[in-house]
């Protein structure tokens, strides 16, 4: 991707400045400072425990740290509730896929609009008039994000009744329905086999691509990393270790003490 | 060796002699069961959405009736008072997000619990300082003459009461499957931080549950203090939707029915055919046994999700 995501990546979007985040005495995350460019694709790495799952909670509102500040938009807070940011374009799927499980394909991928209907609750309570025909509008595009994610097969299935690799899937689509701007993906590839991790490699880079979206995420995998990020953050217990291009931080020496381990002697 | 006849042939002797009795008792079961269900709904509404078991629905269900009958009294026209009524729960869903729910958010769900017992002892006592403590009266014209259809007695008020609930809990059905708000309550009762990550205000649902279980208790109440008149007695009576929940499991809409139709149907077929035996008052503490035998065998309900817990 080389030089074309260069030319494409813009001024950050979101800034996280010495984050500090302790629970008790254990301290998740230590003076962490981040930056997530608009239209990049920025990989979060680092061991079991390294605070990855704690910063993304921190960036939407989930924990709020002890120290530091996060400026999305340009628009700094401290405490901010996880609706908030949903409102100002935060999207996410987490670690353990968390969907709506007695819940419909299609009515999980519909709760993704509900910020967006204008309609307030009481209209869309009595389901008729304006507020049934906005639904209707959204129907139509959560349908667009079904048909890119390939999913019409089980759009009518329960989500508790599929397998791991499409609830995945089916949490994409529901962060996707939001539109945000800022899409947070928590170890999007745990435990699919090798073509699953492929087609969401596709979606990612697709939703990259065509929507503009920006897209941060965790994952384990390094060649998944490797062939998808445009730049890598690596933490290790709680602080940053290194960042940059996929390429420099693979030969970090920093980043291969810390995943192989050293002696202390 | 007379107990063991009187417990293990007589009843069924009679029950083969005469059917439509048994047709008839088992009507009349299921149709206070419906009552049941209607009191057992609201539990289960506000324990999906956000996972308090909430001690304090029985008040809640007298609390509306005697609203409702305090406004009647006062020479209000039934659907005025229903109104009056409806609006005073839903100010109290307000109120009980904010003194109650908002300062304990995260807490334990048994500190919730204690919380809805006091909320509990407060309404109760707040009834009756506002609406004092006798027994009121309630008719609402719902007719209750017997009737005979086919050959079976069935009372009139209990096929209205029947009819009422029915659509109250199909007015339910439609509302949470087919509106947006809906789809967004049935989210938070799945799961809080999903729900939160999709920008649901959790705050705003639990406003909306509380107020819809506090409209469906006052339906409740209405529909009992006709029966009964509207007296404090009526919060005990509410706590049979305990068993009731517990047959039908706590997460369930159509558990809570369920429940509620076998519990009523059970407790007035084991009255009239198994009280001579015992001596009566089985009806009385029938459901809690069958409750009892539940949380031994099958401790999620019959509809209930599967207790399943990592070690």
């Amino acid at each position: 991707m080389g030089t074309l995501a260069e030319r494409r990546i813009g001024p950050p979007l979101l800034k996280a400045e010495q984050i500090s985040l302790a629970f008790g005495g254990v301290r998740a995350l230590s003076d962490v400072s981040l930056e997530i460019r608009e239209h990049e694709i920025l990989a979060i790495i680092g061991p079991n425990g390294a605070g990855k799952t704690s910063m993304l909670n921190v960036i939407n509102g989930f924990y709020h740290p002890q120290r530091g500040t996060i400026t999305f938009k340009g628009e700094t807070r401290r405490r901010m509730r996880p609706h908030q940011a949903a409102e100002t374009g935060i999207a996410r799927t987490f670690q353990n896929v968390a969907l709506f499980r007695g819940m419909t394909t299609l009515d999980n991928v519909m709760t993704g609009r509900l910020l967006r209907m204008r309609r307030n609750f009481l209209w869309q309570a009595l389901h008729w008039g304006p507020a049934l025909k906005e639904e209707l509008e959204h129907r139509s595009f959560v349908e667009r994000i079904i048909d890119f994610l390939e999913i019409q097969a089980i759009r009518k299935v329960p989500v508790g009744q599929l397998p791991y690799g499409l609830q995945k899937r089916v949490e994409l689509g529901r962060a996707l329905a939001m539109e945000p701007t800022l899409l947070l993906l928590d170890e999007p590839m745990a435990g699919m086999n090798v073509e699953e991790k492929e087609d969401m490699s596709r979606f990612i880079l697709d939703v990259n691509d065509e929507f503009g979206t920006t897209i941060a995420l965790i994952e384990h995998d390094m060649s998944v990393v490797m062939d998808l990020s445009d730049r890598v953050v690596v933490l290790d217990y709680g602080r940053k270790i290194a960042d940059g291009p996929p390429d420099s931080v693979r030969r970090n020496q920093d980043v291969i003490d810390a995943y192989l381990g050293v002696s202390h002697d | 060796m007379e107990f063991l006849d009187a417990v293990f042939v007589t009843p069924f002797a009679s029950m083969w002699d005469n059917p439509e009795f048994l047709l008839e008792v088992l009507i009349g079961g299921l149709l206070t069961g419906v009552m049941y269900s209607l009191v057992a709904l609201g539990f289960v509404l506000i324990y999906k959405a956000s996972g308090v078991f909430n001690f304090a629905q029985g008040t809640m269900v007298l609390f509306a009736a005697l609203t409702f009958v305090g406004m009647l009294e006062k020479g209000m026209p039934v659907w005025a008072a229903f109104l009056v009524a409806a609006t005073v729960m839903t100010a109290m869903a307000f109120a009980i997000e904010w003194v109650v729910l908002r300062p304990l958010v995260n807490q334990e769900q048994i500190i919730l619990f204690m919380a809805t017992i006091g909320l509990t002892f407060f309404l109760d006592g707040f009834g009756q300082l506002v609406w004092g403590g006798d027994v009121h009266p309630l008719d609402i014209g719902i007719p209750k003459d017997p009737l005979i259809i086919g050959g079976v007695l069935v009372n009139e008020f209990d096929l209205v009461a029947a009819a009422v609930c029915g659509s109250l809990v199909a007015a339910l059905a439609v509302f949470f499957q087919k509106t947006a708000v809906g789809r967004a309550l049935r989210a938070v009762a799945d799961d809080h931080q999903a729900a939160l990550s999709v920008g649901i205000p959790l705050k705003t649902i639990w406003v909306i549950v509380w107020a819809v279980a506090g409209v469906v208790g006052l339906v409740a109440g209405i529909l009992w203090g006709s029966n009964l008149g509207v007296q404090f007695s009526i919060a005990l009576v509410a706590l049979k939707a305990l068993p009731v929940l517990i047959l039908g499991g706590f997460t369930s809409v159509p558990g809570a029915i369920v429940g509620g139709l076998i519990v009523g149907a059970g407790e007035k077929v084991a009255e009239v055919f198994w009280g001579p035996a015992t001596g009566g008052a089985i009806e009385d503490w029938f459901a809690y046994g069958l409750a009892l035998v539940f949380l031994l065998f099958r401790p999620q309900g019959l509809f209930g999700e599967r207790i399943i817990e990592r070690v």
